[in-house]
Order: structure tokens, then sequence, then C-alpha cells
């Protein structure tokens, strides 16, 4: 430890390296992401579909990565004439 | 048959092409026949490093489209025996790079050569993922920078997706070099020191080759930087480099740091 550093200017290197661990956290977590959302909804759709007839426009999947969990939103519109058929 | 090695970065400017040939080389002074070949179709440099710029007459995507003979194309260092490049072409774009086509050249050069080092392009487009596709061995190259650090990890998870070995669900053996180490920065920290870098980036460290004149200088006269000047620093890093590669068990020295009696017997452990 040099004496004369105490005087000097903080050091950057310590904040280069909590930047890169914060950011390479999240983006090796999100990287194939978009994937997983683009096969849950064609898988979610064909389940589904199976069942009654849904507009594949009118399908969203969502999903939202929060600080402790990540959720999950299916949002799907059914048709009235659908509805009542599966009824 | 032989090794296909990829240097990989991501980035640009940290170093690959100089690697690939101070590599090459060394590997070449011990004997070993060696093979460079350039994927970076349209800003082909590695000839340039070498010093055979003068003598490029065909090139890889030449020989991927059948207008040359791989013999042809190949050309021999004329310094070392068992030393060639493969050069990349200057004036077509990356599109001519075909995974066929590719796929053929690395298997005929592993035939014949005891190790295939591909200079990647920087960034993770075709070129780039082409020239990792084959490689039993990638080498990422880092500086101890930022935006270099985020590359490669960018480009490690490339390594472990898009590459053959891993759609065959092997792993990808991956080494780092640090390249463009100032010992003295690192040590007022102002530069990410070695573990900083091996800590987020957790892949072993194959070497550490210190920010020095002499690689720029071995650049200016078309010569990689083991043959230039076989003592230098960097020299050292890469001819210790090209011995771990081959397998040896040999300690990565950090440069500039003060080592005790200890310290020099018990050095860190190599990739």
């Amino acid at each position: 430890m040099n004496f004369f550093r105490l005087f000097s200017r903080p050091q950057s290197a310590p904040a280069a390296r909590e930047r890169l661990q914060v950011l390479l956290a999240h983006e090796r977590a999100s990287a194939g992401d978009s994937d997983l959302v683009t096969k849950l909804r064609d898988e979610i759709l064909r389940v589904i579909s199976k069942h009654m007839q849904i507009d594949d426009e009118k399908v969203s999947v969502k999903m939202e990565r929060g600080a402790q969990v990540t959720t999950l939103a299916v949002d799907i519109e059914i048709p009235f004439e659908a509805g009542k058929k599966a009824a | 048959m032989g090794k296909v090695i990829v240097v990989t970065s991501g980035k640009g400017g940290v170093g690959k092409t100089t690697s690939s040939a101070a590599l090459g080389a060394a590997l070449a002074q011990n004997g070993e026949k060696v093979v460079v070949v350039d994927f970076d179709v349209g800003l082909r440099n590695l000839d340039l490093v070498m010093g055979a710029e003068r003598r490029v007459v065909y090139d890889l995507v030449n020989v991927i489209q059948g207008e040359a003979k791989l013999t042809q194309a190949l050309i021999r260092d004329k310094r070392l025996e068992t030393l060639y490049l493969l050069p990349a072409s200057q004036t077509r774009d990356k599109d001519n790079l075909t995974p066929e086509g590719v796929e053929k050249v690395i298997t005929a050069l592993k035939r014949a050569f005891d190790w295939v080092i591909c200079d990647s392009p920087a960034g993770i487009e075709r070129g780039a993922t082409l020239a990792m596709r084959h490689a039993d061995v990638a080498i990422v190259v880092t500086n101890p920078e930022v935006s270099s650090v985020r590359d490669s990890d960018r480009i490690i998870g490339l390594l472990d997706s898009k590459t053959l070995k891993a759609e065959n669900g092997e792993c990808m053996e991956k080494h780092l070099l640090l390249t463009r180490y100032d010992p003295a920065r690192a040590e007022r920290g102002d530069m990410l020191n070695v573990d900083d870098v091996l800590e987020i980036l957790s892949i072993p460290l194959l070497g550490i080759v210190p920010e020095s004149m002499d690689v720029l200088r071995a650049s200016n006269v078309g010569s990689p930087v083991t043959l230039a000047d076989g003592h230098s620093a960097p020299a050292i890093a890469y001819f210790d480099a090209a011995r771990r590669l081959k397998g040896e068990n040999l300690p990565v020295a950090i440069p500039g740091e003060k080592r005790g009696f200890f310290g020099k017997i018990f050095g860190r452990k190599a990739a």
C-alpha cells in the first residue's frame, strides 16, 4: 500500500469490475430469452387451438424480469363464438 | 489429424491477428506444422502482419469457389519452413464464405497440418461464426477494459452454442489470452487486473501479453513478434502460451507482480 495513494485520485478499476459484473449477470440471463418467449407462445397457441378457435394476433405472451422474480403473463382473447362452442 | 484453434474476441483491435501470427510462429519455431487462416474477408491483415502481403495470389474465397486449389493458395513463410498462411480475400465480401466450403477447407487443412489457427474477424456475424464453427479449441483474446470483457463474454456464449462441438453436446475448450496488459496501471488500480478478468469471464488463462512497443515494431516490419525479437516480453508470453496449448503445465507469471520465494515456487496454475 502506497502512502501517497491516500491523496491521489480514487481507483477506477473496482468501478469497472462492479459495472461489468452487474451488466453481464443480466446479459447472460437474457441470452436466448427472445427465443424462449416465441417458443412458449407457439406451444401455448397450439394447445389452446386444439380446443377452441383463437386468433393468432390476439395472443400476447410477456415476460418481465424483476429483481427477485420473473413473471410470465399470457393474455389470450377468445372470440364469443369460439367460447360458446367450447362451453 | 491436426487441431483447429479459433482466435476470437468479438471486439476489434484487441490483438487477434497479432496473436494468431505470434502463436502460429511460436508453434512452428518448435517444429510443429502450422497454418494460419485469415477469416476476415474484405479486411484481411494477417498477410501484412506476417510480411507476406506481396506474395498473395489466391485466397480462401478462391479456394471455396473452386477457382484455385488449396495448395496454390497456401503461402509458405520465408523464415519458417513449417509455417503457412491462407490469406482472406480483400476484394470480395464475407457472403462468399459458405459453411460447406469452409468445412471442406478445414477438413483438408486438418489432414496436412498439426495446427490450424483460424484468425476470426471482429463482430459476431458470418465471418466470425464460420471461423469458430469447426474449432476444437478457442482462444478468447481480451484487453483489460470493460468493452472488450463484455464482448468476450458474448463470444464465450456463442462458442458454447453456435459451434459444431456445442451442437454435438460437447464442451468447447476455451482459453483466455489477456493482451495489452499494463502491470503499472493494474497495480495503481486504474486497469482491471488479471484476477478481475478471470473472475468475470471464468475461463482458464492461457497467457498474459504485456503492452509493449515490441508488438508494434514487429508488425511494422511484417514479422510475428516471436520471430522479430524472441527475447522480448510479449514474445516470451506467446512462446509460453504456445507451450500451454501443446498441453504443458506451465504456471502463468503475472507481469509486474513482485513475488517472494514461495510465490516463485507456487506460481499461478495455468490453463
